[in-house]
């Protein structure tokens, strides 16, 4: 690997270095070299060792941890395909169609965003950061399968330059970057972010299936809108139109229709396992969700009502939509997350409970997570305000008790 | 002894390269440098010219600010270099030693029998004064204030620390007279044990003290920890605070009646051969003491102090005033293979993302590598982990690049140093320089207040 080094530094540095004629695209170089090798920089000021942490370590964990989410995601798209066609394959055959689907997507958030960052890097002559390589993976597991690819590109650009380029890059926005580019699916493409486009099928039209071929009874509702359903009896039914044997356990599982990765509950709190394990993630932050949703869910229970959301099983909430892939993956995101270990707390049981209250009560929105979190994106410093006014405040009193003290 | 403050926030670093309780004494120096950049926030008049000859403890050099307090001469010998730098601003002077010291006399004298102003006098003039500093700021003290209480913590927690028991071994008399003195000089003073380490005698029954006892990792030995839970600053508050080494040499400044700066500091480091304690005179060249007894061959780091809060150390410098602990580590000069992919056996994080969590009582050896580029703040909860304080570290250190006083005082300034924000640095993903940040602004409102 030395000499890989050596022929870097002495035959492909120098073009890009000062006075080279790709010196205007340094950036670009800095963040490939930079890729492979770890630079040698020695420590020159304080501490003279360090933690063998950095950035992109850091970002490359949370990518591992999101590989559960997104193998299962490929088999689902696949699963949920040769359900609704009726056709009966094999394990790899339902794979290979997700990973066909799946791939390019990711192909093209990971290129449309680096490509962003690059630029903004060449414009304003810093060093990549590595924020995307997370965002990158992010964004292409929250959309539907079925989305054409210049969507992802243009709410890709969007996110990174509106959610974060603007702001500063890497560090510094406010909203989760992969969550705008979500919001703005969302908001500017509905039709494309909802009723059919669940299962992944070849032959549509815009948003819309062509039913043909497809099995009797075909529905592409998720749980969510079917919960959301005021027919909504407590159990949730197939693509097939079938009933699941066991409602949660299915919807644990992830054999539901849905966004790319968030089906599985349990590949999900896989991954939410390894960076809990690791240190990266919060638990703070990941159990509070879920304790807020599952209060949330049971004080509708309580309540009940005659919209059949509220008298759904509390417990139904974690583990359908995309509560836990936002809980694990979206909430944690330490810039735009609350700072402090008791805000952290606040924040997550603040996205928890508003999640569900959006879900229940607001039938224009069967998904709140996503709304959730960026509500509380926003509201985050507010929160950590607070905590730390609270310790401000008892610094003034220690003050003042010692002042009397003398007296 | 009362209850034991336990410190459970924080981290000790295990490392190579241990010094073997042996003290040596190498020989005898042929020039020291005595030199004002050791003095943080003071401004040095100097008061003798080359050509001059001193005795130990015959002043070189005073605070601007506070005339009486002296920085003496630790050898008698001749004046044979004054170093001068930028604006004529003063960097060092060199003395040539003699072969047998001569030292000014003070006079012997029992400090208990002393007055407060008397004790203070000996001290400022002798040149032990500047070994006293202060809190908040962590300068040396200024001998016009009244401090609420004064801390010396018996232990160093830091990695590959000198034990302080074995420091002080054998000078039981002159570490009590130090404390005798002390303790005119505030209404209080602590002497805070280690519950696990520490075990000599000299502390646990020193007399005229309130030994209070710790436990927990690192940084539980360092005062600015110790006086956060043992009685805050407020601000207008003022604590001063000394190393147990140096309250020897003010012990010695009675028992003696001479500034007798021979002190035992530890040699350890990865790469140093024979790694053991040295008796030295403060000041003598590091060349004396490590030449011929590191790795060859290999581009060192030597560290004046330990390897959070120590000194860059080159082999033609001298120990400086303060140093009681060098450290010599490698260079980590090499770039890394995909190194942020790799699982990691070898390194040492406190993240468990590499895999040598799996083996938590390996000892390592760490190079200067910085393992990573200079970042914005992005990772939250990390400082919080290895910082034992009610302060929130990273909204302090934002105010202090935001210049912002008031938020300063606000958020706890006057309680930290930037030795207590040492593990911070360690531990940042962002590899934000949290040390500097601190001194900057414990000088900024050093600024305002004066």
């Amino acid at each position: 690997m030395k000499a890989l080094h050596k022929f870097l530094t002495k035959n492909i540095e120098p073009h890009f270095s000062e006075g080279g004629k790709l010196n205007k695209i340094w950036p670009v170089y800095d963040g490939l070299a930079t890729f492979l090798f770890v630079p040698g920089h020695a420590t020159h000021k304080g501490a003279h060792v360090r933690d063998a942490i950095d950035l992109k370590r850091t970002m490359i964990m949370v990518v591992f941890a999101m590989i559960p989410a997104l193998l299962f995601g490929m088999f689902n798209v696949g699963h949920q395909h040769y359900l609704a066609t009726g056709e009966t394959v094999e394990f790899m055959d339902k794979f290979l169609y997700g990973a066909l689907k799946v791939l390019p997507i990711v192909v093209v958030s990971y290129a449309t965003g680096l490509g962003v960052e690059f630029l903004f890097c060449i414009i304003k002559k810093h060093s990549i950061h590595e924020g995307f390589l997370v965002s990158g993976m992010l964004i292409p597991l929250t959309v539907p399968a079925d989305i054409p690819l210049w969507m992802v590109a243009v709410a890709t650009i969007f996110a990174v330059v509106i959610g974060k380029e603007v702001f500063g890059g890497t560090g510094m926005n406010i909203l989760n970057v992969a969550l705008v580019a979500r919001a703005f699916l969302f908001f500017a493409y509905p039709t494309y972010m909802s009723g059919d486009m669940w299962v992944a099928m070849d032959n549509r039209n815009g948003s819309e299936i062509v039913k043909e071929g497809l099995v009797d009874g075909y529905t592409g509702a998720t749980n969510l809108a079917q919960a959301a359903d005021p027919a909504f009896t407590g159990t949730f039914k197939n693509v097939a139109g079938v009933p699941y044997n066991d409602s949660f356990i299915d919807s644990f599982i992830g054999l539901i229709p849905g966004s790319i990765g968030e089906t599985s509950t349990l590949a999900i709190l896989l991954g939410g396992l390894f960076l809990i394990i690791t240190g990266i993630g919060s638990w703070r932050i990941m159990l509070s969700i879920f304790a807020g949703a599952f209060a949330m869910g049971t004080v509708f229970n309580l309540v009940g009502g005659d919209n059949p959301f509220m008298n759904m099983p509390a417990h139904y909430h974690l583990v359908i939509g995309g509560l836990a892939f936002g809980a694990v993956f979206m909430a944690t995101d330490p810039v735009t997350a609350a700072q402090t270990n008791l805000g952290k707390i606040i924040y997550g049981l603040g996205i928890g409970i508003f999640c569900v209250l959006i879900r229940v009560v607001n039938p224009a929105y069967p998904e709140g997570m996503m709304l959730a979190i960026l509500f509380f994106n926003v509201m985050a410093p507010l929160i950590d305000y607070y905590v730390v006014q609270g310790n401000i405040k008892s610094r003034v009193k220690r003050l003042k008790l010692a002042s009397n003290g003398t007296k | 002894m009362s209850n034991v403050i336990r410190i459970r926030k924080g981290l000790d670093i295990k490392l190579k390269g241990e010094a073997e309780k042996i003290t040596v004494s190498p020989d005898n120096v042929s020039t020291v440098l005595v030199s004002p950049l050791d003095f943080h926030g003071s401004t040095p008049k100097l008061s003798v010219n080359v050509g001059d000859s001193v005795k130990a403890g015959s002043p070189l050099f005073f605070d601007k600010a506070r005339p009486s307090v002296q920085f003496t001469s630790p050898v008698s010998g001749e004046v044979i270099e004054v170093n001068r730098g930028e604006k004529r601003k003063l960097l060092s002077i060199r003395i040539l030693a003699d072969k047998q010291t001569e030292y000014v006399d003070f006079g012997i004298a029992d400090p208990q029998a002393l007055s407060r102003e008397e004790i203070i006098e000996r001290i400022t003039k002798s040149g032990v004064w500047p070994a006293i500093k202060m809190r908040p700021f962590d300068v040396l003290a200024n001998p016009a204030d009244s401090p609420k209480c004064i801390v010396v913590s018996a232990f160093d927690s830091a990695p590959l620390a000198p034990d302080l028991d074995f420091v002080v071994h054998g000078c039981g008399n002159e570490f009590q007279t130090g404390l005798n003195a002390l303790a005119k000089l505030a209404p209080v003073v602590h002497l805070n044990v280690h519950a696990g380490k520490t075990k000599s005698d000299v502390f646990l029954k020193a007399k005229n003290v309130q030994i209070n006892t710790f436990d927990g990792p690192h940084p539980s030995g360092n005062v600015g920890v110790q006086i956060h839970h043992l009685s805050p600053i407020n601000k207008g508050e003022v604590v001063w605070t000394m190393h147990p080494q140096d309250v020897v040499i003010l012990g010695r400044l009675f028992t003696e009646g001479r500034y007798n700066a021979t002190k035992v500091i530890a040699l350890t480091g990865s790469e140093i051969v024979k790694r053991r304690y040295v008796k030295v005179i403060s000041g003598a060249p590091v060349k004396n003491i490590i030449d011929g007894n590191t790795t060859p061959n290999i581009e060192l780091r030597i560290i004046g102090g330990n390897v959070l809060t120590g000194n860059h150390l080159h082999e033609e410098d001298h120990i400086g005033y303060y140093d009681n602990h060098i450290t010599v580590i490698p260079e980590g000069k090499e770039p890394e293979f995909f190194g942020w992919l790799l699982p990691g056996l070898k390194k040492l994080s406190i993240n468990r993302s590499f895999f040598s969590w799996l083996t938590p009582g390996k000892q390592y050896s760490l190079d200067t590598s910085q393992h990573g580029e200079d970042r914005a703040f992005v990772v939250s909860g990390e400082y919080e982990k290895v910082f034992p304080m009610k302060i929130y570290p990273i909204y302090l250190l934002k105010s202090i690049l935001a210049n912002d006083i008031e938020q300063m005082e606000s958020l706890g300034i006057y309680e930290v140093a930037p030795e207590d924000f040492a593990l911070c640095e360690f531990v940042c993903t962002s590899k934000i320089n949290s040390q500097e940040i601190v001194r900057n602004g414990l000088d900024l409102v050093m600024q305002e207040m004066m």
